[in-house]
């Protein structure tokens, strides 16, 4: 019966920690964050090759904490590294049993077989490492990592080594593998969209500590504050002053213009954040449905043509001298003449607004 | 062609690798993969050998191995018979002097296995002494054996320490290098001419067989 993973870890030296994380049976978290977060010193943590000074690691039985340190290989993971860290003088065979010291040595081969077939890898077996593609070589460190039956899957950055067209297939395959997999998954990665296409949550870590741990599009559009918006790289956060609360929505102060929010319970100063979707160009001919919602008069100062669409930045009177950001396709744009220095109003759409407290 | 100084040799070489060799694997994976106070220290006594003059390593060790010495004193009582100008003593001392030819072609190929095999072999439920045998072994073996291959053609030819150490007796510490030393100064020297050509077979063939391990060490490292 598959258990859920617990860790709290704390740590000062030398990679400073202040992590707690749950990730249930069959569920897949991602560990998102800049390089150097500590992403993967928590999956280290986890699997016992690191040691934080405190907190606790367990997953059915207690791996680390209340004077427990379990070595790595008394714990039941299955870690693939980012590198994938094959044994280059082993087959491919021969890497994947090297993981089944638990089982009868008869069932060895058998089982590494299936689990080589499993990774698209049948046929390939007698191969070593050096004479695989980097994506053959993530599959048998994916079967590898199997092979143990852990009650925990670690996967370290498990696409970066390989080509996009490649990351793509490898992807889809983990996801397909992953609704024959219940135990608890914990992937590291830098790249969002990635957590965002396999992950069911998502932790953010910054230097070492957790800011924020929600579904990876929840996160992305209500990040809890203004650094976790940054670290997403979310554009468009400026400040505004709560005005007060009304119903369903929070009115705003934002330099000179008045804007209703979805309500928050916040007061005072409050971080905004304007998902570039809630832009809504005022059309000059006609007006439309949305005008009426927080209508806001801009300048253009850039449009960048990125293929189909066009990226715009709006000078929108923020005090804070941030311009506001959005796409919107090539052909709209043409045909209500956005160019450098031209004037526009814009709607942000309510919905697509989001009210973050500053703590 | 003295047979007895060629076995005597040849036995010295077998009895010093098998008294270096595990400890050499030892000391190696130690430096290689550990970081610890006195690493630099102990490195550099491992490279003392290459530098000293044998008449002054040989100086040492017989001091070491008289009766005056805590060492000498010690063997004298448990053995009856004293270190200096045995065979013992000449292993001994046979052993420290190879010291550098065992443990650092070993600390290298050590060095060259990347962190993450050790960790992906633990990760795969694999303990310490399993991962030592099924990955680090396998891996750092062709430095192995240029280690072993070194120290062995290193002692037939070894001729400083052991004429200090072990003097030249016959059956007993006169070695293959000190036998043609004596015969040249015996003028015989077709049999010196037989000697030193054997050694020279030996020592060609051992750089062979060292030349051809490492090529290989440094394809391994490659491949991972």
């Amino acid at each position: 019966m598959p258990e859920a993973l617990h860790a709290t870890l704390r740590a000062t030296t030398p990679v400073p920690l202040d992590v707690a994380l749950h990730c249930a049976p069959g569920e897949m978290l991602a560990l998102v964050g800049p390089s150097g977060a500590g992403k993967s010193t928590v999956l280290r943590c986890i699997a016992g090759l690191h040691r934080a000074a405190e907190g606790e690691v367990r997953c059915g039985a207690t791996w680390f904490g209340a004077g427990v340190n379990l070595a790595p290989h008394r714990r039941a993971v299955g870690l693939v590294f980012q590198d994938y860290a094959l044994f280059p003088h082993m087959t491919a065979l021969a890497n994947v049993m090297a993981a089944m010291g638990h089982r009868a040595p008869a069932t060895r081969a058998a089982t590494a077989r299936d689990l080589l077939a499993r990774v698209h890898l049948a046929g390939l077996e007698e191969r070593r490492p050096a004479e695989l593609s980097g994506g053959q070589q993530q599959r048998v460190a994916m079967a590898r990592a199997l092979a143990r039956e852990p009650a925990v899957l670690l996967l370290d950055e498990p696409f970066s080594a390989v080509d996009r067209a490649t990351r793509r297939r490898l992807q889809a395959e983990l996801a397909q593998l992953r609704r024959s997999l219940s135990v608890p998954i914990v992937m590291v990665t830098h790249d969002l969209d990635e957590a965002l296409a396999l992950a069911d949550n998502m932790l953010l870590i910054h230097r070492g500590r957790a800011l924020q741990t929600a579904p990876p599009a929840e996160m992305l559009a209500r990040p809890a504050n203004a650094e976790v918006a940054r670290l997403l790289d979310l554009r468009n956060i400026y400040q505004a002053e709560v005005l007060g609360h009304e119903g369903e929505h929070t009115r705003l102060r934002w330099g000179a213009l008045e804007l209703e929010a979805p309500r928050a319970a916040a007061a005072g100063l409050v971080d905004l954040l304007v998902a570039p979707s809630a832009v809504l160009l005022h059309r000059r001919d006609r007006p439309s449905a949305g005008e009426r919602e927080n209508p806001v008069p801009a300048r253009v100062l850039e449009v960048l043509a990125l293929g189909a669409d066009a990226r715009v930045t709006l000078d929108v009177a923020d005090p804070g001298g941030g311009p506001l950001v959005f796409t919107l396709p090539m052909h709209a744009a043409r045909r209500n003449g956005l160019a450098p220095g031209e004037a526009c109003v814009v709607s942000l759409l309510r919905d697509g607004l989001h009210i973050m407290p500053r703590g | 062609m003295d047979w007895r100084a060629f076995q005597l040799s040849v036995e010295l070489a077998f009895g010093t690798l098998i008294i270096l060799l595990p400890f050499s694997i030892w000391l190696g994976r130690l430096l290689a993969t550990r970081r610890f106070p006195g690493r630099g220290f102990i490195e550099a006594a491992v490279a003392l050998p290459l530098v000293l003059p044998p008449t002054v390593i040989g100086f040492y060790l017989l001091t070491a191995f008289g009766a005056g010495s805590a060492l000498g004193q010690a063997w004298q009582n448990i053995f009856g018979s004293g270190l200096a100008f045995s065979f013992e003593g000449l292993l001994l001392a046979s052993v420290l002097v190879n010291l550098p030819f065992a443990v650092q072609p070993i600390q290298n190929a050590f060095s060259a296995i990347p962190p993450a095999l050790r960790e992906a072999g633990a990760t795969a439920g694999m303990p310490p002494w399993r991962v030592l045998l099924r990955v680090e072994l396998p891996l750092a073996w062709p430095g192995i054996a240029t280690a072993a291959v070194l120290t062995f053609a290193h002692t037939l030819g070894e001729f400083g320490v052991v004429l200090m150490v072990g003097g030249s007796i016959p059956g007993e510490t006169q070695t293959i290098a000190i036998a043609i030393y004596d015969r040249v100064q015996a003028f015989d020297d077709a049999g010196a001419a037989v000697m030193s050509a054997a050694l020279l077979g030996v020592s060609v063939v051992a750089l062979g067989i060292t030349n051809t391990l490492s090529r290989r060490v440094g394809r391994r490292r490659r491949d991972a």
